[in-house]
């Protein structure tokens, strides 16, 4: 295969320019980042502890493997979008490595608001579910949870995609022989008690995991009994009485140690069916991505730059060099997995949408796994591209994402536009998997043309009533539309909304596509069948 | 010549016996109880016989079962090693009547040997110098200074009737008797109403000097030098050495003479020891014989060129001494050191357990090794926790001290906690290379020999972690290739995680002292660094291991530590000494168990003195259930709560190993909560 021979300069001024920008992005990310981790605060931390519990995180650590890795979800959720900070959503996903198996964890955070489900953490709760189920990944709840947050109910119990899908999905999963583990460690009351008592095996903590449908205030209401929590549904309970719970743990520790066991004993083996080659570390460091980026998004650059640094020995057997030159695809490998790549390299032309389209196709034929490279304005507009049939060539590829049943893995790393992001596997376009870059916007279209198109729009309006509309005044209209778009595309904005898996370091990409990858290599790759394609 | 014998004993010694026996072409016989049945010793000899269970006093102390496999072999001698039925006079009686050759002294000269004070009455009548001393009944206080000026001072007043130091008095000179001599008495009559006293010579800076000697029933007699086994620890030599150093030539002669005439004092055959302390000043005085093969008698065969256990069978066999005095030449320098399965920091309590890993130093002429174990083997309760005896020769004290520090730090055993970081600090310790030794070294120089290595650690710390984290490291990549996607990078133990630096935590115990480690892996492509932080330095290290071999880089030094991992024990075999760290896992109850039930187990090694439940008893909190004798103290287990005694696993009598279950006990359900 050919190799990427770099043009980069990393001594440049704007190579520095552009490294110290992006830089100080992923400064502040980590920053936000360390704090969230903290979860519910000090003193709930502490009070936590004091209870003879692990922290959330510490559960993951002793529950995953010595010294793996946790590829964490989504850890911006809630970012700034209720009015009570509700770090991560309460929350903590992401695929962990169980005794030698790749699986979903999902674990409640005690710390923040007792545990409780807000929409978005019940939102969180059902993407860990979906990747799951999209991956064949066995599951563990780590349960430690007051249930549904009961001033938000309305927008987390009744609709479908709420907290009875949580259920709903591990009945189905199970069904598909998806194995689904729960770890009570904690609280489990009225609709969490299902979580166990769905689980293929469910473990309980003496002491400190309690499952019942109803708490004891509740029951003393309704039917005057007193009863304590243990009684009414400790470890005792259930291991001995009950039966809603089959192993019985004496502390947390011994809990996720069962749990490990538990997947030990799951008899499950990864079905690889594809052509895995030695890895080989690209030619480049992937910290360059910080200098290649320009700091003015405006500014073009040549996205080969950015496949160098991510490619097993930044090698590239490109397809279509010289055609649709906007649109770059081409086979690779990542961790010798063997992957297709289609990444913008500019706005996306008819001839470029027809060459994603049958690249597209050929990954589906060979089944060989799809990443997007999003960096897209747009489809090309204007008479000439209209007709043309730039969006019939835009619908073949969309219609090629759309259906083809090869593992997809999408990564913002610049703009995501309008139609761009569906031909480019948007969220709506089920990618297994998509992460952004902080330097990443994502809207319907950019900030300034959204606003020239409402001035466009208004000024129109206005000429047609013989209102005059003096610049400034079109300056001032337009500044707080712009405004607008900037905050609600970043990617803060956009992760605490779960539109993305999470903000990733541009140098962390290729350890993160080589973990999702693998992650998704547990679910069979199906035969595609495509769509209609308009020709 | 025989042509069999039977080796009545176990461990390095009879493997040691067999050896020579071997090159002699003498057949062998081992004996073995339960414990022993796949001991080295076992399958080195020609011949085994099973004489019984495991506790020594079912087996090798049995004459009766010893004298029988002998005849059932048709072994014609029987060599008791050390220790068991070396010195028991009715087993020597009971060989010779069934005609079986004790390959030792007569009967006689063991019972002459066996009554300490017997002993010093024969060698007083011989002219042996004896520990100057008055025992008289005249308690005059002119008697008894008249006795000090004579023997010269300082020296030691006793009360007969005392013990615990109480009435025990040193006196430096003359002027301080009188005065010594009442305040003795006084508190001698308040502690024990009886003021008798005893004056001996007090000797300031003992040292143990004992003379090997030989002889056959030719009336040859040879002395083969001396051996200092002065460093001992509540009298257990722990370093012996030959020559003594510091010995000239005539007091060489002297004592040898004068072990050989105590020897003949009492009509002795084959090899014996004469045990003496040596004064300052030159002069000694006998303390005991021991007539038997010593367990440190390869420092003599080191310096002598000669094989003790040869010449015990050529002279048992009634063949004339292989040498004459005149013939034997002292060449170089010895040291032997014990080495045990006991942990020095806890107060030398015995170890069990398994040699899970056992390297010893390359055996040469300079180094030799002396064992009864391989590999594989279980130290246990039953015998003495001894490993191995490891002995260095070289042309001079220095050379040989610093072949033994070699050889020590070279020695690598896991499993079992063993004294050698012990005898290595001993050996390096400034004192005893400058030959200030005496019988109370150890006392003496307790903080060098203990040295704390606390703020060693900060090297040895990052080491220990960075050991483990490679170690996991190279495990995952082993479980990598039987994996069907050995690629993926979730076989990597590199702790990542996203947006967060990538911290590998756990806790290492050394001296059990808890350390929670925190070690931040960087990657910089395939440049991997550890950085931590120990007692507020920071360390950045980098690392590789090849299988036992662990290269170091930490803040800019390059070095190789040998490394072992079993059973969560760390190991560094590092120039400086053994650093032991135990990866301590997190708590997952296991002593609670499912139902609420509890096993009682024992605290350490030890006997079980009584058992004072029996199965069925209800018991309540607290309540005394059954004592232990370990170490010589004992230990009472007491109900944790109100319960009721299940089953008993163990009588009195029985030996029990640390951490058995002793009985099963059931906490008490109480009926009143229950209704």
């Amino acid at each position: 295969m050919a190799k990427i021979i770099s043009k980069i300069n990393t001594r440049s001024q704007d190579f520095l320019d552009n490294a110290a920008h992006m830089q100080a992005q992923i400064d502040d990310l980590r920053a936000k980042i360390s704090e969230i981790k903290l979860g519910g605060g000090e003193r709930s931390r502490e009070r936590h502890l004091s209870r003879g519990k692990l922290l959330p995180r510490d559960r993951v650590n002793a529950l995953i493997d010595e010294g793996a890795a946790f590829l964490e979800f989504s850890q911006l959720a809630a970012y700034k979008v209720y009015d009570d900070d509700v770090p991560s959503a309460g929350i903590i996903t992401g695929i962990g490595r169980v005794s030698g198996q790749e699986c979903v964890i999902v674990a409640n955070d005690a710390t923040v608001k007792g545990g409780t489900y807000y929409p978005l953490t019940v939102k969180k709760h059902l993407r860990a579910q979906a990747i799951a189920q999209e991956n064949n990944l066995p599951c563990i709840y780590l349960v430690d949870s007051g249930g549904a947050n009961l001033p938000n109910q309305d927008d987390v119990f009744p609709d479908k995609e709420h907290f009875g899908r949580i259920f709903f999905n591990q009945a189905n999963m199970s069904a598909k022989n998806i194995p689904q583990i729960a770890v009570v460690m904690g609280s489990c009351t009225a609709g969490g008690a299902y979580v166990p008592a769905m689980a293929d095996e469910s473990i309980i903590v003496k002491e400190q995991g309690t499952i019942f449908l109803a708490g004891p205030p509740l029951v003393k209401a309704a039917t005057g009994e007193v009863v304590s929590a243990e009684d009414l549904g400790g470890a005792d309970v259930h291991c001995r009485t009950s039966g809603v719970t089959d192993h019985y743990a004496q502390n947390d520790h011994h809990a996720l140690e069962i749990a490990r066991s538990a997947i030990k004993n799951l008899n499950n083996i990864k079905p690889i069916n594809i052509d895995i080659q030695e890895v080989v570390e690209p030619e480049y460091p992937s910290e360059d991505i910080y200098g290649i980026i320009p700091k003015d998004t405006r500014q073009p650059y040549d996205v080969r730059e950015i496949i160098a640094r991510l490619v097993d020995a930044s090698e590239f057997h490109e397809f279509k060099a010289l055609y649709g030159n906007t649109l770059v695809c081409g086979f690779a490998n990542i961790f010798g997995y063997p992957i297709g790549i289609v990444a913008n390299n500019g706005v996306l032309f008819g001839e470029s949408a027809e060459k994603g389209a049958h690249f597209i196709q050929l990954c589906a034929q060979r089944k060989i796994p799809l990443i997007f490279l999003q960096n897209i304005t747009g489809f090309m507009v204007g008479k000439q591209y209209e007709s043309g049939g730039i969006a019939k060539h835009g619908a073949k590829m969309v219609t090629a994402v759309a259906t083809a049943q090869v593992p997809k893995f999408t990564i913002l790393i610049g703009g995501s536009f309008g139609a761009g992001n569906y031909g480019m596997c948007g969220r709506a376009y089920d990618p297994r998997f998509l992460f952004m870059w902080p330097n990443a916007r994502i809207s319907v279209m950019g900030g300034e043309q959204a606003a020239g198109v409402m001035a466009q729009v208004t000024r129109d309006k206005k000429e047609k009533l013989g209102e005059t509309w003096s610049e400034s005044d079109e300056q001032a209209f337009k500044q707080p539309i712009i405004d607008n778009y900037e905050h609600q595309g970043h990617p803060y904005f956009a992760s605490a909304r779960l539109w993305d898996d999470g903000i990733i370091d541009p140098a962390d990409t290729r350890q993160v596509l080589g973990l999702a990858i693998s992650a998704a290599l547990n679910s069979p790759i199906d035969d595609t069948k495509f769509g209609i394609f308009r020709m | 010549m025989f042509n069999k014998i039977l080796i009545a004993n176990r461990g390095e010694i009879a493997c040691r016996i067999i050896k020579t026996a071997k090159s002699m072409g003498v057949l062998t016989v081992a004996i073995y109880s339960d414990a022993d049945k796949n001991a080295l010793h076992v399958q080195m000899a020609d011949e085994a016989i099973y004489i019984g269970p495991s506790p020594s006093r079912e087996s090798y102390l049995l004459g009766d079962n010893v004298i029988a496999a002998a005849i059932q072999t048709g072994a014609q001698a029987i060599h008791p090693g050390y220790g068991f039925l070396s010195e028991n006079a009715d087993f020597c009686r009971s060989c010779a009547k069934q005609n079986i050759t004790f390959i030792g002294p007569p009967v006689a000269a063991i019972e002459a040997m066996g009554s300490k004070s017997a002993a010093k009455n024969i060698m007083e009548k011989a002219n042996v110098p004896l520990v100057p001393g008055y025992h008289g009944d005249d308690q005059s206080n002119e008697v008894i200074k008249k006795a000090a000026d004579d023997m010269g001072y300082p020296v030691l007043l006793k009360a007969t009737a005392g013990g615990g130091g109480k009435g025990m008095r040193q006196v430096w000179n003359e002027q301080e008797f009188a005065e010594g001599l009442a305040a003795a008495k006084r508190e001698a009559m308040s502690s024990f109403g009886d003021d008798t006293m005893l004056v001996e010579k007090y000797l300031t800076q003992p040292r143990h000097v004992e003379i090997q000697v030989f002889c056959d029933n030719h009336n040859n007699a040879v002395y083969l030098f001396e051996r200092d086994c002065s460093v001992q620890r509540r009298h257990q030599k722990v370093i012996e050495e030959a020559p003594a150093f510091g010995m000239s030539e005539e007091l060489r002669a002297q004592m040898g003479e004068s072990a050989i005439k105590s020897a003949q004092a009492i009509g002795y055959q084959g090899a014996g020891t004469v045990e003496f302390l040596l004064d300052v000043d030159g002069s000694f005085y006998f303390m005991e014989m021991n007539t038997r093969l010593q367990v440190e008698h390869p420092v003599t065969e080191m310096i002598s060129g000669q094989d003790l256990v040869e010449w015990q069978l050529r002279v048992a066999a009634g063949e004339i001494l292989p040498k004459t005095q005149e013939q034997l030449v002292l060449n170089g320098h010895a040291f032997e050191a014990r080495i045990y399965a006991e942990d020095p920091n806890k107060d030398f309590l015995p170890a069990t357990g398994k040699l899970s890993l056992l390297q010893t130093p390359v055996e040469s002429k300079h180094v030799r090794i002396d064992t009864g174990v391989r590999q594989g083997d279980e130290v246990s309760v039953y015998y003495d926790p001894m490993i191995a005896k490891l002995i260095v020769w070289d042309e001079n004290r220095e050379k040989a001290l610093t072949r033994l520090s070699k050889a020590l730090s070279e020695y690598r055993i896991n499993g079992v906690t063993t004294n050698i970081d012990f005898l290595y600090n001993l050996a390096t310790s400034q004192p005893f290379i400058d030959e200030e030794i005496d019988t109370s070294f150890i006392e003496k120089n307790n903080e060098l020999i203990f040295k704390n290595k606390q703020q060693l650690l900060q090297n040895e710390l990052p080491i220990a972690a960075l050991y483990l984290i490679l170690t996991r490291q190279h495990k995952t990549q082993k479980d990598a290739l039987k994996s069907s996607d050995s690629n993926s990078p979730w076989h990597n133990a590199n702790a990542w995680r996203l947006n967060e630096p990538y911290i590998h935590s756990f806790v290492l115990a050394h001296n059990e002292t808890e350390y929670n480690v925190e070690i931040e892996q960087k990657n910089h492509g395939s440049d991997v660094n550890y950085s931590l932080n120990v007692n507020g330095k920071q360390f950045n290290c980098q690392g590789s291991l090849n299988n036992d071999l662990l290269i170091t880089t930490i803040n800019g030094h390059r070095s190789t530590t040998t490394v072992s991992l079993i059973n969560n024990n760390i190991n560094l075999y590092r120039e400086n000494g053994v650093f032991n760290f135990i990866h301590i896992l997190p708590d997952c109850g296991q002593h609670d168990n499912e139902n609420g039930h509890g096993g009682l187990t024992a605290p350490m090694n030890g006997t079980m003195i009584s058992v004072l439940v029996k199965a069925g008893d209800t018991v309540s909190k607290n309540q005394p259930l059954v004592i232990m004798e370990a170490m010589k103290m004992e230990h009472t287990i007491k109900a944790p709560s109100d319960g009721i005694i299940n089953e008993i696993f163990f009588q009195a009598g029985d030996m029990v190993d640390g951490g058995a279950e002793l009985l099963a006990f059931s906490e008490q359900i109480n009926v009143n909560d229950e209704a």
